[in-house]
């Protein structure tokens, strides 16, 4: 199927990528070559092929209910990038981060 | 020195000939001087490699020293190193100093090995020429004007211009034996799951996978040993018995069968590879190698399998990066959603972008079967084709990339020619099974440079052990494992 510009804006903004109208219209020529690769599957009969989704035929392993991780809030805050909006402060306020003001 | 074996390394070391220090030295010197122009490296931290390497001598002299205690390694900048800074080759972790480390590093630290420093690499490792990397291109220790393949081209180019004894890589779709091959020396991804991957940042779950890159199989059967092993920590993780991956290397090859499937070598393949191919092949017989023709007769489904799957992946690994809690954020914004669309944006280059934007269409509502479930079930008819061909022989062998080195620049702008790189690495990583590249000689192209081709084996699963003995056999009787790129030269002309 065809993809047209407006589908890569929808796409880009189901992914959370901000696109402007040139770089949309770049990135739709370079995905139809993709896409038209990826074509190449459909003459393939798959019918009654079970999907396989990983290499190994494993299960998840259970665990006992115990604590195994210590709490390095401090370590991870300290890498929390800078606010922005013309601050250069890290994102975070007493163990919380800080993001755009969500519920009004 | 730099030339020598690790084990020839690690001897001295025992011997007290050389120190940890005096050799580590002896690496960040090399590292001094070349690497402005190869820019295989993009962290180094001189104090902390030191220490590790004062600390590796002390344990020397206490006389608990393991193999590899001692000697100098480089890490991919894709395994999270405690202090660290670990980028992925992405402006979106440009600044990001890990908190913890890779289990990989874990390992190395335990085994005493220092660590040089982190390599550059594509970005999130979507690439085979490390040109996607924000931290730009890496140049093939070769020939200068030339890609050193990727996505672990940092590594790459460190261990084929003797900037390290040995490095780590990631392989997804050819990573580790795509520029094994284009910068001559030997790499091995592993059977899905022996090696951990905690630690090492997520690209396509069900494929990655770590493994060794240096200048021999035996060196990577010492790597392999520090490198595997069963950790709770990757839900993947097999929990196998520890294996030692050196112990068959001296078997003899006596009966051997080898596969050699006919698509490996059709249309696509240049013939100064395939030349090289023969070549080694013949070479096997000599050893006592029996040659089986074999099929597989999905390869060419392989890619567009993959162009499914690793970005339906990646799309879904790579959410974590909205700019809340580490990594890049927008300097400017006015909501949370303008804050995500902006960071994520201006963190992202063109090629993760990409490949971000595929995996969102092929899992979005309406296209998940037709694409998603299809890649999947293909994907099992490749798995299936390896099974059966694995009745017929012992290990494959064919080429590991379909040219040598091409042009910095060439297949930039050429998304699909790029993917092509991999026609004959991404089935392995889509069945699970091992696979490597070993130097296998010199392919002269039209303009008459000699660049170096890589011999790809693929084994059955968790058969390391067995592909790294037909390797080591070869190495027994070929020298094109000890050449070393003229960086002198090159660097004058440069």
């Amino acid at each position: 199927m065809a993809l047209s510009i407006e589908d890569i804006k929808k796409i880009a903004h189901l992914a959370r990528i901000e696109v402007n109208d040139s770089e949309a219209a770049a990135t739709l020529s370079k995905l139809t070559g993709i896409l038209g690769l990826i074509e190449q599957m459909q003459a393939v009969n798959t019918q009654g092929i079970v999907p396989m989704s990983h290499s190994q035929d494993v299960v998840q392993r259970l665990r006992d209910d115990v604590v195994t991780k210590t709490n390095q809030r401090e370590a991870f805050q300290q890498i929390a990038p800078a606010l922005g909006n013309g601050s250069a402060e890290r994102a975070v306020d007493n163990g919380l981060y800080l993001v755009p003001k969500v519920i009004e | 020195m730099i030339n020598s074996s690790l084990k020839t390394l690690s001897q001295m070391l025992a011997k007290k000939e050389v120190s940890s220090v005096e050799l580590t030295q002896a690496f960040l010197n090399r590292i001094d001087a070349f690497n402005p122009e190869i820019n295989a490296y993009v962290a180094l931290d001189k104090d902390k490699t030191l220490a590790q390497a004062k600390a590796a001598d002390v344990r020397i002299a206490a006389g608990n020293a393991e193999v590899l205690t001692g000697i100098p390694i480089a890490q991919k900048d894709i395994f999270c190193a405690k202090g660290w800074q670990t980028t992925c080759g992405s402006k979106m972790l440009a600044n990001f100093v890990a908190p913890y480390d890779a289990h990989v590093i874990t390992q190395f630290d335990a085994a005493g090995a220092v660590n040089l420093g982190k390599t550059n690499m594509d970005e999130f490792a979507m690439g085979s020429s490390n040109e996607t990397s924000y931290f730009g291109g890496v140049k093939n220790p070769w020939d200068f004007t030339r890609v050193p393949g990727g996505s672990s081209g940092g590594s790459a180019a460190a261990v084929a211009a003797r900037l390290c004894a040995a490095a780590t890589g990631t392989d997804t779709g050819g990573s580790i034996r795509q520029p094994a091959s284009l910068c001559g020396f030997t790499g091995l991804k592993p059977t899905y799951g022996v090696v951990s991957r905690y630690g090492m940042i997520a690209f396509a779950s069900s494929l990655d996978q770590a493994g060794p890159m240096a200048k021999s199989a035996e060196d990577c059967a010492l790597m392999m040993n520090v490198m595997a092993g069963f950790d709770e920590r990757d839900s993947t993780s097999l929990n196998r018995e520890k294996e030692d991956y050196t112990r068959d290397l001296n078997k003899p090859l006596n009966g051997l069968r080898v596969g050699l499937p006919k698509e490996f070598f059709a249309e696509g393949l240049d013939a100064n590879v395939g030349k090289v191919i023969e070549t080694a092949i013949a070479e096997y017989k000599k050893l006592g190698a029996e040659i089986v023709e074999i099929s597989l007769p999905n390869t060419g489904l392989s890619i567009p399998v993959y162009y499914v799957l690793a970005p339906a992946e990646a799309s879904s690994n790579l959410s974590r990066y909205d700019g809340v809690r580490y990594g890049h954020r927008a300097a400017e914004y006015t909501d949370l959603m303008d804050m995500y669309c902006k960071s994520r944006a201006e963190g992202f280059g063109a090629e993760v972008k990409r490949r971000i934007l595929i995996g969102t269409y092929v899992l979005s509502a309406g296209y998940y079967d037709a694409y998603y479930l299809k890649a999947q079930q293909i994907r099992r008819l490749i798995a299936q084709d390896f099974e059966e061909a694995f009745k017929h022989c012992d290990v494959i062998m064919g080429p590991a990339a379909p040219s040598t080195a091409f042009k910095a620049g060439e297949k930039v702008d050429d998304p699909v020619a790029m993917y092509l790189q991999d026609i004959y690495t991404i089935s392995t990583n889509l069945a699970g099974l091992p696979g490597m590249s070993l130097p296998a000689g010199f392919g002269t192209g039209e303009d008459g440079k000699a660049l170096p081709v890589g011999l790809q084996i693929i084994g059955n699963y968790f058969d390391e052990a067995r592909m790294l003995n037909v390797a080591h056999q070869y190495q027994q009787v070929t020298d094109w494992h000890t050449r070393m790129p003229e960086l002198e030269v090159l660097k004058e002309v440069a």
